[in-house]
Order: structure tokens, then sequence, then C-alpha cells
């Protein structure tokens, strides 16, 4: 099916199944423990040995000898595979152009150098610590972003939009900001480290994986062992989260695939928590100088943004300027992004990548701007919202209400009684502040397709190669084909994950949902035209309803259709390009928090947060609301306490695990409070939905950084916000 | 060019990095896995070793007794994931920071991680297929599944294990870092469930689900 227009009336707006808080249909096997994640596979294949990985000891360099003796001898070991042994395995995905494994050269801390293979865990763990590597250690590496020439804006690279005479208009404008921010590596640190069990039947390979984007992992699989792609099976019907950590395949295939190849038995590979962090990828360092200029009525005239970030390679960093461009109105824009070549891990898309540490930046800019003009941060972003895209005043976004996020969520909130002036308001010992924040993330979509099944005995079977990261795919999904096939979604069964079913949009971008319940909706339709030709009636004449399809009087329950056999459907759904030219589809958001900063110690905490979300259809608003405040609460941790600190010598992120890498925990988390807007995108998709999980963090650890200069009167433009930046500048006690 | 063994990197960086940071690379022949003692030189005697670090032991898992010949060196996680294939309960670090191990032993909550299969013997351990099954909820499952107190789902059995407790804790008037009140019985209010949940990192963020879940079996119980 071929989505080419904007959508009209449909069968979604009769809506009697989607857009009902249903509960997740695969709830059961996840609290009862009984949902299979990738390592614990035990009954997939039988013969599993256990690799152990092992990474580089340094950042930058070669490794001139692997010692394996005293790992071979010891008890259990199957075999080794050293990284000496293979050539480089590396640029596997467009997206993903990082060495897995192979070759000498050492270009990250933690770059997988070899896997060990024992019947049991602690036997390849320990035999895993006697290999002696000899490293010949390259001393010339940068590791240290604000010693970039990017930081100081000094880059060739060209502008991602320049438009008008930002320079002039800036110069003039009656009221200017010019400052800095910065934002630090962050990980992703779902659940579930990266894991796969891989088996090997002559050159076919099968990997009971965690994967967001199936197809692209088989097709990185082939690439990886030298095999065709009909040679390569994907299995990831769950997924311990991934945030964009899973969206290619890692060291973790590649090693599990090659011992197993080696020692000719299955073999599954997890990466350990403290690997993780370095081995794989993160969320970019950034160094943003804003400089945005108005006239004395609030309405900006001109923004810069200059965005340096570290990357491995030419594809990667954190690339802040993405909802710079299109945000706000403003005439006069000049803005580029900068990445500088580093030897870090590489940095890749986390979250909302781009949005979150632009909007980190961008909306304290703002609340510093609004202040400047002495205007209410809301007003502000009211004054400089645009229905147009700023870059090209032609191309209209196709439905936004960026307006009424702010004014139902100021409503709300209470914000008229908030106490503008910073540092004023007390709670005991501690001073509490409001902050606010805007949100904005594109809402692209991917071709998706899925099979459905009439079986015999009135129900439907879905399948798909999509996933489910936790977003709902399991449940949103079957409420679409529900919906179109006139069931309920008891009636309804899936599956996902598999690379042997029709290949889907997969999970990541905010773009999953969206996109897979429109294939789903193709290949339901594709199922109805089927029964609309053994009824030798028009599809359009039959209305799908209670369990039957109805022809004028006539009713003829699902069950009958097939007459004892099942009739199966494929199709998938194709974007057309009128999706990009004709408008800019977006999502939009406004955030609201109260903080509490203890007078005497700085110790942040926050007592509420609101979010509005503008996202088109809310296809399930019981886990679309999980995903938001999913989203609230990772950006509490970007807020307030998530940092991977770097060590410039040695060039790895210090805090490699858990423990020292924090995340927002229990006690971390008020009440939240999520509000979507009553909105359809009819240029989004038929069902006229966008993604909302990646909207949801967009701006929230800036809403947190006004609220804390509301309460305290110090701005800090360094995340995170630490009692360390403000204690210094509290009022005395 | 620098060349070195293992990174290279001096005892003195190493206390200046932190422990977990480099201790694998600098000194692989000084630690053997977790028994801490200098490797032996040759296969048969690492063969000998592998053999002696082996033991039996015996403990109840969800009601049913268990003997298992163990690797000293496997934690109760391990054993029950890998040796018994209970895999309901989660590895999320191996190192006792995420909670998603937690699992019950006589009674109290730990993180199954952390602690040795081997050091079990006789004791009763409850994991979450012991609370209920998908057909048999235990009614804090069904509560998270009501209240979405999950997305991924992999922190999950941890969390209901622990929600378990937690609501056991108060009841028993074990107290908490932000009890107010430690003479008389402990009011489960959100912040003493937060703050005993908080061992749990759930990154999907799921925590103000989970706390509407907790909140509705404590007043199911109630």
């Amino acid at each position: 099916m071929e989505f080419n227009n904007p959508a009209e009336n449909n069968v979604f707006d009769r809506a009697k199944v989607i857009g009902q808080p249903l509960r997740r249909i695969d709830g059961p096997l996840k609290v009862s423990g009984t949902a299979p994640y990738a390592y614990e596979r035990h009954d997939a294949v039988p013969g599993q040995a256990y690799g152990y990985p092992v990474g580089s000891a340094i950042a930058k360099g070669r490794i001139t000898n692997i010692d394996t003796s005293a790992a071979e001898a010891a008890p259990g070991v199957l075999g080794i595979v050293t990284t000496l042994e293979h050539d480089p395995i590396e640029n596997l995905w467009d997206y993903d152009p990082v060495r897995h494994f192979g070759g000498d050269e050492i270009l990250h801390y933690h770059q997988a150098v070899a896997v060990v293979v024992a019947e049991t865990f602690e036997q390849a763990r320990a035999a895993a610590n006697l290999l002696d590597i000899t490293y010949e250690r390259d001393e010339s590496a940068n590791f240290d972003l604000s010693k970039t020439p990017q930081a100081s804006g000094d880059s060739d690279a060209d502008p991602v939009q320049n438009v008008g005479d930002f320079e002039s208009a800036f110069a003039s404008a009656a009221v200017k900001l010019d400052q800095t921010y910065t934002t630090p590596a962050e990980s992703h640190s779902m659940m579930e480290p990266h894991a796969t069990i891989a088996a090997w039947d002559g050159d076919k390979v099968t990997l009971w994986t965690s994967n967001q984007m199936i197809e692209w992992g088989r097709q990185s699989i082939a690439k990886a062992f030298d095999i065709a792609p009909d040679n390569v099976r994907l299995d990831s019907p769950y997924l311990g989260g991934g945030f964009g950590a899973k969206l290619f395949v890692r060291s973790d295939a590649v090693m599990a695939g090659l011992a197993a190849r080696k020692v000719g038995r299955p073999v599954k590979v997890t990466l350990p928590r403290p690997m993780v962090f370095n081995n794989t990828t993160h969320r970019g360092e950034t160094i943003q100088h804003i400089r945005i200029g108005a006239d004395e009525n609030g309405k900006i005239t001109a923004i810069g943004h200059h965005n340096a970030t570290n990357a491995l390679t030419a594809v990667g960093g954190e690339n802040a300027t993405l909802p710079i461009v299109a945000f706000y109105a403003g005439a006069n824009r000049h803005i580029v992004n900068a990445p500088a070549k580093m030897h870090l891990p590489n940095s890749n898309a986390m979250r909302a990548p781009g949005e979150t540490a632009g909007l980190m930046a961008f909306e304290i800019a703002m609340d510093e701007m609004a202040e400047k003009l002495g205007m209410d941060p809301v007003e502000f972003r009211i004054a400089n919202d645009t229905q147009v895209d700023p870059g090209n005043p032609d191309v209209p976004f196709s439905d936004r209400h960026f307006v009424e996020c702010l004014e139902r969520g100021a409503e709300t909130f209470g914000w008229s009684n908030r106490n503008t002036a910073p540092g004023a308001t007390r709670d005991g010992a501690w001073m509490i502040g409001h902050g606010v924040a805007g949100a904005y993330r594109p809402a692209p979509v991917q071709k998706s397709g899925a099979r459905v099944v009439l079986e015999p005995d009135g129900t439907l079977r879905v399948e798909s190669d999509m996933t489910d990261i936790g977003t709902g795919s399991y449940t949103v999904m079957a409420q679409t084909a529900a919906e179109v096939m006139g069931l309920t979604i008891d009636d309804v069964s899936i599956d996902l994950g598999d690379s042997n079913y029709p290949v889907s949009a997969g999970s990541g971008g905010q773009w999953g949902a969206a996109s897979a319940t429109a294939g789903v909706y193709a290949a339901c339709v594709a199922l109805r035209e089927q029964i609309a030709e053994r009824l030798a009636v028009a599809e359009g004449d039959l209305t799908f309803e209670d369990g039957a399809v109805r022809h004028g009087d006539t009713s003829t329950p699902l069950s009958q259709i097939g007459k004892g056999e099942e009739i199966a459907a494929e199709d998938s759904i194709e974007f057309g390009d009128f999706r990009s030219k004709e408008a800019l589809v977006s999502t939009f958001g406004a955030h609201f928090v109260e903080v509490a900063v203890h007078a005497h110690t700085g110790e942040i905490r926050i007592r509420r947060m609101l979010a509005v979300c503008d996202s088109g259809r809310i296809l399930n608003p019981l886990t679309a609301r999980s995903q938001v405040i999913g989203a609230m609460t990772m950006g509490v941790g970007g807020a307030i306490m998530e940092e991977m600190a770097v060590d410039h010598r040695h060039g790895f992120f210090v805090n490699h695990d858990l423990a020292g890498y924090e995340v927002p925990v229990h006690l971390d988390i008020p009440s939240q409070e999520v509000i979507f807007l009553e909105t359809t995108d009819p240029y989004s998709t038929p069902l006229k939905a966008k993604g909302v999980g990646e909207l949801g963090l967009c701006g929230v650890a800036a809403a947190i950084a006004n609220g804390v200069y509301n309460a305290t009167g110090v701005r800090v433009r360094d995340y995170p916000v630490t009692l360390d930046k403000i204690i210094g500048q509290l009022p005395a006690v | 060019m620098k060349r070195e063994h293992n990174g290279g990197i001096t005892r003195r960086d190493l206390m200046i990095v932190g422990a977990a940071t480099a201790a694998t690379y600098a000194f692989p022949k000084v630690a053997y896995g977790q028994a801490n003692v200098e490797a032996p030189a040759s296969g048969e005697a690492l063969k000998a070793l592998d053999a002696s670090l082996k033991s039996e032991v015996s403990f109840t898992v969800n009601g049913t007794a268990r003997d298992i010949a163990v690797d000293n060196r496997t934690t109760l996680l391990d054993a029950l994931r890998e040796t018994l294939q209970l895999t309901g309960t989660k590895k999320g670090c191996d190192h006792g920071q995420c909670g998603a191990c937690t699992v019950s032993v006589n009674g109290r909550r730990i993180n199954s991680c952390l602690t040795l299969a081997v050091m079990h013997q006789d004791d009763e351990i409850t994991s979450i297929e012991g609370l209920g099954t998908p057909d048999d909820l235990h009614p804090m499952q069904a509560a998270f599944i009501e209240h979405d107190g999950y997305q991924c789902g992999y922190c999950t059995p941890g969390q209901i294990c622990s929600a378990k407790a937690t609501l056991e804790e108060i009841r028993a008037g074990i107290p908490s870092h932000v009890t107010a009140d430690i003479t008389g019985p402990i009011e489960a209010s959100d912040d003493e469930i937060r703050e005993r949940m908080s061992g749990n990192i759930c990154r999907c963020g799921a925590y103000s689900n989970i706390l509407a879940a907790i909140k509705d079996v404590k007043g199911q119980n109630a």
C-alpha cells in the first residue's frame, strides 16, 4: 500500500479498539518472568557454550601479541577467538561505521579483542582473565572535546541552515543572548545488556539476540560473516530496553557468531555491564554556542547555533542542531554542526538523538532570553511559534499545536501562581522553583510490512519482524488489526522480532509505532480484499464488525470465510514523498516542573512534573503515557545526574557501570502527569498517528535547569546540574 | 609508541581511576576468577583446581527441593538462570547495582548476583516464578499489569519481588532511611515505598506506575 495523500476519514476514526487504554497483551509474560530475552533462550538450541568477551585496555594503538596459552589450558575452555585472527569486521551498516572485531588496531577503549569460550560461564570468565595481551599505545590521541578546534567554533563544516543574514540581524537586535552550554556524554543503560546466542548450521546462522532493527541486523550479520542475507536469521521477540543502543548489531553478536563457528557449537555471549559503556555507543558530548537576537516585543530575529560534538568516525556525534532549525520562528539563522574526530568510543543515536542535547541547551537559552526581555517564558515561546518551516516558509507544519501545549500546560500546572523572582520562594529549608521548556521532535516513518492470517476459528494472527522494546508494539499492532478487521484485541495473536517475518520499520527514531501500525493496516486491507473477492463484492462495500463481515443485510462470521482453511495476506506501507515535500510532520510538547533545592546543601529534588504532548492520534493512552513518563524520568537523569566522565589521559568513560553512572531511581521521581492533546495528523500515516516516545524526553532537562534557576537564582549552563555547581552561589544561610 | 602489557596502567593510575575500571586487565594472572588464588602454571594443576572449585548444595526453590553441583564461583543468580534454567530472575549488571536479580531468601529480599549459590545450603528461595504464573498471577503481578508498571519488562521480576518485600518490611516495622518515626507502626507513604524500592532501577522509567501498583496492592491488603 502506498501512502501518497493525506489520510481521509477512515476505519480508525471509529476508534473502537485503537486509541483505547488497553493493558499490554504481553503483560502476563513479563510480570511472571516468562517472556524470553536473548541470553536465556535455553530451549532455542541444545549444547550452548559460554563466551566471555575481553575489551581493549588501551584507547588507541595496536595489539602486538595475544598469548592465549594459559587460557587455552584452563579448565573447560573450548576455544578462543582473538582479534588478531580476523580481518576487521566493521562498517556493517550505513549509520554504524564502527569496528566490532578484528585486526590489530585499537580505535577505542574496550574495543572487543577476544572471546573465550568454555563449558560454563565461570570457566570462560576465569580463562578470559588469563589472556596476556601486549599493546603499543598511541600517545597522540585526543579525548578532550574542549581542546578541539570545533569547540571554539573553528570548523570548516557547512551550515546545516543559513537563512537571511544572521550576523547583521544579531548585531542590530535590541535584545541579545550570547552563551555557551555543554552537555556530557550519556549512556543508554538499558536494563538488559547486549546479548546473543549464535548457532551455525552449515553456512546458515541463527542469532537469538536483542536488537531493535531486525532487517538492519540481518544485513549486517550477513556482511560480518560474508554469507548471503538469506542465510541469516535473527530472532528478538523481547528486548530489555534499547533506547538506540541496540539499533545496530554490536560486538556480542559478532563474537557469538565467530566463536560458534570456531568451536562448532552454539555460543552465547553477553557484554558484562562494565563493558557496555565503552564497547558500544553513547550519546555524544556537546559544546553549544548559542546566540539569539530579538526585537523589543520579544520576536526573535536571529538564531545562531554552533554545535561541537565528539565522533570517532564521520558518522557519529550528537547533532544538537536538529531541533534548532525548525522549532522557533526567526528570519535570520546560521546553524552549524561540527563533529570533532576523537578517540573515544563512537557516539551514536540515543533516544531523541540531537533533540535531546539541543533542547537541553536551547531551552535554557530561551529562558534566559525571556528574562532579558522581561517576558514570561511561556509567553516568549508562544510569541515565537511558527506554523511554517522557518528555513523554508513555503512549507507548513502538517499539524502543529505547540501553543496549545504551552497554554494547557500552564493552566493545568498553575503556572500563573509561580513566583517570578528567582530565589524568592521557600518551603522550610527548601528553595522552590518552577521551570518550563518546549519539546520538539520530527515524526519520521519507515516502510513497514506485516503478514496477517485469518484462522479458521475467526481469530487473527499477525506476524512482523517489528520489535517491542518496551514501547507496546505488541499491543498497538494488535489493536490496529482488531480495529480494521472488526475484532476484539482478544481475538488477535501476534508474533514479532523474527527475521522470517515481513520486514517492518523496526524500533527507532520514534517511528516504530506509527509505521508498524500502518504496516499492519496495509496487510489487513489486503486480507479484506481477499475476503471481498471470496464474497464477490467490492471491499469498500464491506463492514467489518463484531467478528463478522457485513454486506447489506448479510452478515458472515469471519470464521466461515475460509471454510476451514486459513487465509493469509501480506503487504507493506510505503510512504510517499508528499509527506516531506508538502509539509513538516513533527511532534510538539511542553514540560513544566517544580523543583526544590536545599538552601544549605544545594541538593536538588524534583517535586512534580507535567508533560503536554501533541503527537497526533494516541494509539493506546496507557502505553503512550508510560513512554512519556519514562522519557520524563530519563530527562531527570539528564538534568541532574547523568554524565559519562571522560578520563582525558587514558581515553575512556570512567564511571562505566550502574553504580558510577547514576540514573534516576524510585525516590528521585515524583508525581508525574501527562496530557495528550486530542489531535490527529492526516499527513503522518493512515492512522494519523505520530511517535511520542522520544518527544517525551525533549526539553525535560531544560525545564528542570530553568526550575533550579527559578528556585535559586543560580544559572547552570553545564549539565548535569549538580549541587557542586550551585552551592557556592547560594545565598548565605 | 609505548609498548606495554595489558594496558600498562600503573597501580597509581588504578587508584585514581577506580578498581572496577582496570583490575581485570592490569593483573590478569593474579586473580583466578573469584577464587582469588594464584593461577597455577600448568594445565593439569588448573584442572585439579577446577574440580576443587565445585560443590554440592541443596536448597528449596519456589517450594521444590533442589540438589545441584555448582562451581563455587557460581552466583545464586546464575544457579537459578543457568543451572536450573529459571530465567525469570534477570541479570542486569551482575554487580549488585540494579536490582533486576532480586529474589527472596528465607523471607528476605537479596540481590542474587551478590551471593554465591554454595552459601545457601538448606535455604528457602523464592523467585518470580514462585509468585505466580501467567494464568495464576500474584496480586502484585496483576497490579503491575493493571497500572502498566513496566515497559521492556526486564527489571520487572526484580521490581515485583522487591515490591512484595517492601510491603512486608513495612508491616514488620523495619525502618528505612526516610522513616520519620521509628517507634511506632510505619506508614506506607509514597516516599517510604519509593525509598525501599530505590535499589531496583527501571531505565524505562515506570516508577510512577510501579508506585501506583504497589499502593493498589497495599490497599487490597489493608
